[in-house]
């Protein structure tokens, strides 16, 4: 069992803080915390700051981090890479760290498993400059998941892929999630896919933290023009899952 | 989405494991190859010159001196030796300081060339020999590759912190390269205008690179620089080849990108300015030869590493056997041929593997 909590977060490049005083309540294992706010909110400079590759006040609390996995995996927006590495290698690269150069077989064994999971099995030995901006996501997600964190953060993960697959992996991080005892942070700007998948929903706009609970306690009318300047409302479609349905720009 | 209900397609699963067997067996053949290939080339050297010997011989100078005329043995282990061990040398080391360098500035064009460590070495090189004023103190003999090496090293160190500032790009940094490369060739061009008519000869050979100044001490401060650099790039191969996949997604790995590339930086700047001060200018080696290993070989830096050595090695070894194969009895200063060796077959390589040159 783990559990993640913000307290009192900043985060700086440089001097000039970005996101300040972000305070979460709990979230558990096997929870989908989706991280919502509009464009340049703050939500990569918050996921860089759970990550540890930006300093700034406040703190990331983790605690019951399982012996031997490597704690908090950070699944950056930008995927692209011109490397002439294949998909393969490039996955092996995530898991395989330190200076020894041999590599085991349980590790193929693994990153096997996750790329049959995810379905990239066909593209496992083309070159990673090869890939299409879909694709390359798949590759980057199944990155993230080959190190095995307790803590997954995806930024924007499937802002590059087809409905179908946006469903489908989704689908899959959650399952992931509930099988591992994962924590996974989602950066999204698809708030139905958010009511559909997520357990928690953190908004974030102008570096602050503007609300966090669950789905339908954040995502409403009052909140979609406040921060979105957009009249909507939300309904269920025929399989009872909440939706967003935009009348227009607020006045 | 087979594992999101558990399942696994295990047969199917084996493909991939097996595949990467398969590849990496392929990539230590072409490095078997690539190794063969130079150890014939060596003998070429040695057997090659103005006196043409067999391979055989060559193999018995080698391995059995006492059973070749002393002449021979004279010949391959007193003149041609240097020549033929430094430019296995000089290949290697200036081929792995450009690898290195693409790899951390994330950039194809970076070289010791293109970023004007080899002119800035040309500079300090004329520097020495017209002015005769050494740059740090040294014996008379040696303010020539002294002066070279002083000015490479400031040369790489400055493109180094430069990089490190804040909001400067890989583009701004390959086009601080080719302001260096500008600069200094005026200043050579400058030091050359006020040179007399003896020393602005030397300054031109200098700076067409040539193997014929190798000696035997040269040779093991080289050598040494390479065998101290080599363990440590070794050992950061997965974090090295993780930085070719961007900073963010190298540190989300958790690699210290910060630390890695400045240690690789202060290895490149030896690796760059040793063989410049003792050989010259010796362009599209430190290029060259990291594309080629890259383009038979990947990024993967536990082969492409080795592949580096091999093929700047090779390259040079066999710009070598040119250079005095062109007109029997004349041995060409190296830094011509290598242009003229190198690029012609870099192109064909490029044009038939576009999708894998960078």
């Amino acid at each position: 069992m783990v559990s993640l909590q913000l307290r009192d977060l900043g985060a700086s490049y440089g001097k000039k803080l970005t996101i300040a005083a972000v305070s979460t309540p709990e979230f558990h294992s096997g929870e989908i915390v989706a991280v919502i706010g509009p464009n340049a909110a703050g939500k990569s400079t918050l996921f860089k700051r759970i990550a540890g590759l930006l300093n700034g006040p406040g703190e990331v609390s983790l605690s019951h981090t399982s012996k031997g996995k490597k704690a908090i995996s950070y699944m950056p927006q930008d995927t692209s890479a011109n490397a002439v590495l294949t998909v393969y290698e490039s996955i092996l690269l995530a898991r395989k760290q330190g200076s020894r150069w041999s590599v085991d077989d349980a590790d193929l064994r693994f990153i096997d498993q996750v790329m049959a999971a995810l379905n990239i099995k066909p593209i496992a030995f083309r070159d990673l400059g090869a890939l299409s901006g879909g694709q390359r996501q798949l590759v980057s997600i199944a990155q993230t998941l080959v190190r095995e964190p307790d803590v997954m953060l995806m930024d924007e993960p499937t802002s590059a892929l087809d409905l179908h697959r946006q469903v489908e992996v989704l689908s899959f991080m959650q399952a992931q999630a509930r099988q591992k005892g994962m924590i996974v942070l989602i950066a999204i700007h698809d708030l139905n896919q958010a009511l559909r998948f997520a357990d928690k929903v953190l908004l974030i706009a102008d570096g602050k933290m503007q609300a966090c609970g669950s789905p339908l306690e954040v995502i409403n009318a009052d909140m979609l023009r406040r921060v979105y300047g957009v009249d909507a409302r939300i309904e269920k479609c025929s399989r009872q899952f909440d939706h967003v349905i935009v009348d227009g720009v607020a006045a | 989405m087979a594992a999101a209900d558990g399942s696994l397609l295990t047969e199917a699963v084996a493909e991939g494991r097996g595949e990467y067997r398969a590849r990496t067996r392929r990539k230590l053949l072409i490095l078997g190859g690539l190794s063969l290939a130079l150890c014939f080339s060596f003998a070429v050297d040695l057997a090659w010159g103005p006196a043409r010997y067999g391979l055989d011989q060559v193999v018995l100078a080698l391995f059995n001196p006492d059973a070749v005329s002393a002449q021979v043995r004279t010949v391959v282990w007193d003149i041609r030796m240097p020549v033929a061990v430094m430019a296995i040398v000089v290949g290697a080391a200036l081929s792995v300081a450009g690898a290195q360098m693409q790899t951390i500035l994330a950039n194809p064009l970076a070289s010791p060339f293109t970023l004007g460590i080899s002119a800035a070495a040309s500079f300090g090189a004329a520097l020495g020999i017209v002015t005769t004023v050494p740059l740090i103190p040294v014996a008379a003999g040696l303010i020539v590759p002294v002066n070279a090496f002083v000015m490479a090293l400031l040369a790489t160190l400055f493109i180094h912190f430069v990089s490190q500032m804040r909001g400067v790009t890989v583009q701004t940094v390959v086009l601080l390269g080719i302001a260096l490369v500008f600069t200094f060739n005026a200043l050579l061009a400058f030091v050359q205008y006020l040179a007399s008519e003896q020393a602005l000869s030397q300054v031109v050979f200098w700076t067409m690179g040539s193997l014929t100044k190798a000696t035997w001490p040269k040779i093991w401060i080289t050598l040494a620089v390479l065998l101290m650099a080599l363990p440590l790039f070794a050992r950061n191969a997965w974090a090295l080849t993780a930085i070719r996949l961007g900073e963010d997604k190298a540190a989300s790995f958790g690699v210290n990108v910060r630390y890695i590339r400045l240690e690789t930086m202060l290895i490149i700047s030896l690796l760059a300015s040793v063989p410049v001060s003792f050989v010259g200018t010796i362009g599209f080696v430190g290029l060259v030869g990291p594309h080629i290993a890259r383009m038979i070989l990947g990024e993967d830096q536990r082969f492409f590493l080795p592949g580096s050595v091999l093929a700047g090695a090779l390259l040079l070894s066999v710009t070598s056997i040119v250079s005095k194969s062109i007109i029997p009895g004349v041995v060409f200063p190296i830094g011509i041929i290598t242009a003229l060796v190198g690029v012609p077959f870099f192109i064909s390589l490029i044009l038939s593997n576009v999708r894998r040159s960078w």
